[in-house]
Parts: C-alpha cells; structure tokens; sequence
C-alpha cells in the first residue's frame, strides 16, 4: 500500500515537473473572430514553412485580443477594428495585415437586392420599419445584429453611423449564426464579414456596388473595415513571434490572404 | 496492527482532502463572485442595478439595468415549470404505475437519454426547427424569444422531473396502495388519493430541481431567445440572467465585464435560494418516509 502510494506521488511530482520545461517556438495570437478564416490559413502555411513551430490562435474578439497583448498574454493581437485613440496611448501599435467587407444579407427569397447606405441605417435604427418602403413585399424587416463589443457590430455601426441607436430583433454571438438565422428567416437582415459569406444568404449590393475583393480594394465598397495586427510599441517581439510578423506582412502570403476571403492590401 | 492504523488514517486524510477541494471549490467561487460582483454594484448603485430597465452596456453613456434579464429569467422559468411540469408528472405516474414492464423500459431509457443530450443540441434544434415554426405558426415576423426559450426550457427539464418524482412514487410502500385498493378504490383513484399524496415532498422537490435546472441554463435559450435586452413578452426578443453574462463576457471590459460578474452574482443568489428550497423539501421528505 505505502508502496503504491509512493509510487503515485512520484509520477505527479515528475509530470509537474516535466511541465515546467521551457516553451520554444510557438507563435500565440487572440483577438477577432472575423479574422479567424484568414489567421488560420495564415498560420497553417507558417507551420508548413518552419516545422517544429507551432501557431495558436484564440477566437476571443478585438477587444480581448488587445486586451491579451496589454497584459502579454499573447505575441500578437487580432482586432478588426483600428486601434482606440486611448488603447495607442497605451503603448500599443497597429499594422494593418489585410482589408474586409461587410456584407449586408437578406435572405435568398427577398427580391431586394441593392440598397443605399443612408436607408441601411434608416432600416437598423427603426426608421424604416417594413420591407414595402424600400421596393419589397409588405412584411415587417426583422433586425438581425451582434452583440455589444463585437468586432463586425462595431465595424458595421462605425460605418453606417448607427451607433448605440440600432434596434436590434436578434443580437447573436457568431456570423455563423448570424449567416443561418437570416438564411431561415424571409423577413431578415443582417451584416456578417464578406469573408464567410455563403450561398445560403444574398449579399446586398450598396449603392449599385456589389461587395467583392475589387470593389473593397478600390474603396468603392463603403462597408469595409481593416483587420490589425495589435502590438506592444515598446516591447520586442519574439525571435519566432517576429518571424511570423514579417512572413504575414509581406507580399507572398497575398495570395493566402485573398483565398481566405479577405482583401490583401500588399 | 500499527502499520495497518496507519495506512488507515492516511486513507482518512485522503478522504478528508478530497472533500475539501470540493468545500474549497465552493468557497472560492462564492468568494471571487462577491469579491468581483461588488464593485460594479456599488457604482452603478444598488436600486439602479437591480431595477433599471435598460441594459446598453457599450453605449456612449453606458445603462446597466438588470431588471429585464431578472424579470426573463422569472417568467421563462415559471414558463416552462407550467409546461413541464404537467407532462413531467404525468410520465413519472405512467411510468411507475401504469405502464407494463416493456413500456417501462423503453420510456425510462428514453427519459434518460433526453437527459443526456447536450444543451447546445437543444439550442440547435430550437433554432432551426421550432423559431422557424413559431414564426409561421403564429405569422409573426421572427419567431425567436422568450416563447421559444419556454419550449426548449420545459423539454429540457423533463427528465430531472420524471426522474425525482418517479423515486419518490415507487418509494411509496407497496401496503398503503394494497390497502385502498382493497378498499373498493379504483386504481387510478388510489395513484391519485394515495401514492400521490404519499410522495408529495419527492415530486415538490424535483419542481425545485426543475426550476433550478432552468433558470440556469444559458447556451440552449442564447440560440432561440434572440438575445436582445427588452422586457418580457412572449414573442419579443428577450435575454435571461445566464445569457446576459455568457453573450457579453468574451468581448467585455472595464466596469461592463465587472457588471457582468454582477449578474452573475444575482443569478448565483437566485440559485442558492432554490437550492435552500430543495434542502428544505427533501429534508422534509426524509421526515414523512421514516
């Protein structure tokens, strides 16, 4: 029995201690879920480029993602919005990696197809309230958003100047479900990032300007948003962790860039 | 004999160490939720918290009124306690009286495995077969809200129903029952009569667990509720007390995370109350079957 007991107590002590060994080569980013597509693709060619590296990402959200990099919790922030006047003043820098739409989408059904940005915003801040107003069938427009803090909800009502006035039906907490609620529901409108949109929705051309790669490159999409990479001023980056930077900012990985879905702007 | 007093007393500190992680456990939660929940109340203001009625919590001039979420989190448990209940006690009678043995099994196991299944899995089917269903059902723009979370909320605390009130009716001794039936009492009169009565403190508590069950739950009724911070009604898009914390918490910061830990603080209050219920009816229960 004491024997037993030894026994136990030395393999707990021997894997608390192999755990103390010293991490090398890994590159952590956290923040923005709207960029995970683009991240992710990122970093798996990273990996493929330099074996032995290892690449993590942490869907959190921008403001988690900045929030990680202050308190050194990660190498690299994701934020899909630019930095805060204050959050800068906090020692932290922005190097935009990459451009994104946000698409407006109703469902396949709706035979609405192209809208202004004035009457998008007159639609989420309740002005407009029915699908007959703007050319549509009579039947009330059901508001579907993001919640509060998110990277795509800020970006949208950053742009469309809705801000804190949005009269939201549905507030969810992923463009997934986002995607899939406007594709179940005929009277539905919502925004998700270009990048995951699929077919089960229809993005909205605004302005007569349909979203694609082109027309947010060359500014004539209006709802666009930057994706940032977040780091600390003062601070180095990691030999790894700087080597991953300088891959992911240069003009090779435009092509990754752009098959995730994503606007490169290099 | 002394090696053997020894390797017992190490067993007891074993034990006894053991046990009080799980005190430990407990204490610290209560500790960090008080300690973090505080701070946020006595900024906003006690009265301001509890009994505002609007939530923006990232607005220019941030509102932190929980008074929505508390009143959703009433209504759509007593909701779905409405509908459950019911079809919940009447399974458990079923079960334990009527049915013969083979129905027994299969409904039992069925009980179980409803049980079983994980709460994102309720959340996905409500979203994608009951709030569309709603919707045209009742031809209402969007069918997501606080009816929705109802259903969801009443199937999913189904078994902890059938399941406590079911012990508590095949607990009840074989003699009371023989005697009414004796009697010239009819047996569905003698379940009603006497194995209900009998087991009352058993089928009150699993009423209890029932509620507790459901005024916990977040991940099923943040798919089908819609999630925005109104006031209860039944086909309005509403947000509990759980799903304020869990849809906000990723992306918060400052007093809104803090505020946030308030919430998390009242529902937390909320359950150590029907928590104390619970101990007071089983406690009960004990007392009547001795």
């Amino acid at each position: 029995m004491k024997k037993i007991i030894a026994f136990i107590i030395i393999i707990l002590s021997a894997s608390i201690l192999s755990g103390c060994g010293k991490t090398t080569g890994t590159v952590s980013t956290d923040g923005s879920t709207s960029m995970e597509k683009v991240i992710g693709a990122l970093g798996e060619a990273f990996e493929q480029a330099n074996t032995g590296i290892t690449f993590t990402y942490n869907p959190t959200g921008s403001s988690s993602g900045i929030t990680a990099v202050l308190d050194g919790r990660c190498d690299i922030g994701l934020s899909s919005r630019k930095l805060k006047d204050e959050e800068k003043a906090k020692g932290l820098t922005e190097t935009i990696l990459a451009l994104d739409g946000i698409a407006i989408i109703v469902n396949t059904s709706n035979t609405i197809s192209d809208l202004t940005l004035e009457i998008i915003a007159k639609i989420y801040t309740g002005e407009i309230t029915n699908w007959n107003s703007v050319g549509g069938s009579d039947s009330t427009i059901v508001l579907i958003g993001r919640e509060a803090g998110s990277g795509t909800r800020d970006g949208f009502e950053s742009i469309t100047n809705t801000k804190d006035k949005c009269n939201y039906r549905q507030e969810l907490t992923s463009t997934g479900d986002v995607i899939t609620t406007v594709s179940q529901n005929p009277n539905a409108i919502g925004y998700a990032s270009l990048a995951s949109i699929k077919d089960s929705v229809k993005a909205l051309k605004i302005g007569g300007v349909t979203p694609s790669e082109q027309t947010v490159k060359d500014g004539s999409y209006v709802i666009q948003r930057p994706f940032v990479l977040v780091t600390k001023t003062d601070v180095k980056l990691s030999n790894t962790a700087q080597k991953f930077f300088d891959y992911i900012t240069s003009s090779e990985v435009s092509e990754i860039i752009s098959k995730a879905g994503a606007v490169p702007i290099r | 004999m002394k090696k053997r007093k020894l390797i017992e007393s190490i067993i007891h500190g074993i034990f006894l160490i053991l046990g009080l992680v799980t005190v430990g456990c407990v204490l610290l939660i209560t500790i960090y939720l008080v300690v973090s929940g505080l701070p946020a109340i006595k900024e906003i203001g006690l009265f301001n918290f509890l009994f505002g009625k609007e939530w923006a919590s990232t607005a220019e001039n941030p509102k932190y009124g929980i008074l929505p979420f508390i009143l959703t989190s009433v209504y759509g448990t007593c909701g779905a306690i409405l509908l459950g209940v019911p079809i919940g006690f009447f399974t458990a009678i079923y079960i334990a009286k009527v049915a013969s043995k083979k129905i027994k099994t299969l409904v039992s196991g069925a009980v179980n495995l409803l049980a079983g299944i994980p709460s994102v899995v309720y959340g996905l089917v409500g979203m994608l077969v009951l709030v569309p269903g709603i919707r045209k059902l009742f031809n209402i723009p969007d069918g997501s809200g606080l009816l929705s979370a109802i259903i969801v909320l009443a199937v999913m605390i189904l078994p902890s129903i059938i399941k406590v009130s079911l012990t508590a009716l095949e607990a009840v001794p074989k003699e009371y029952e023989d005697g009414s039936l004796a009697l010239g009492a009819t047996a569905t009169e003698t379940y009603f009569h006497i194995s209900v009565p009998a087991a009352k403190s058993g089928i009150a508590a699993s009423i209890v667990l029932g509620v507790g069950r459901a005024i916990g739950e977040a991940m099923a009724v943040m798919m089908v509720s819609g999630n925005a911070p109104n006031m209860p009604s039944l086909f309005e898009s509403v947000r509990f007390l759980t799903t304020a914390v869990a849809s906000e918490m990723s992306y918060s910061n400052g007093l809104q995370r803090q505020a946030l830990f308030s919430i998390a603080l009242v529902l937390f209050l909320f359950i150590m109350l029907i928590n104390t219920i619970l101990n007071l009816f089983l406690k009960k229960n004990k007392e009547t079957t001795k």
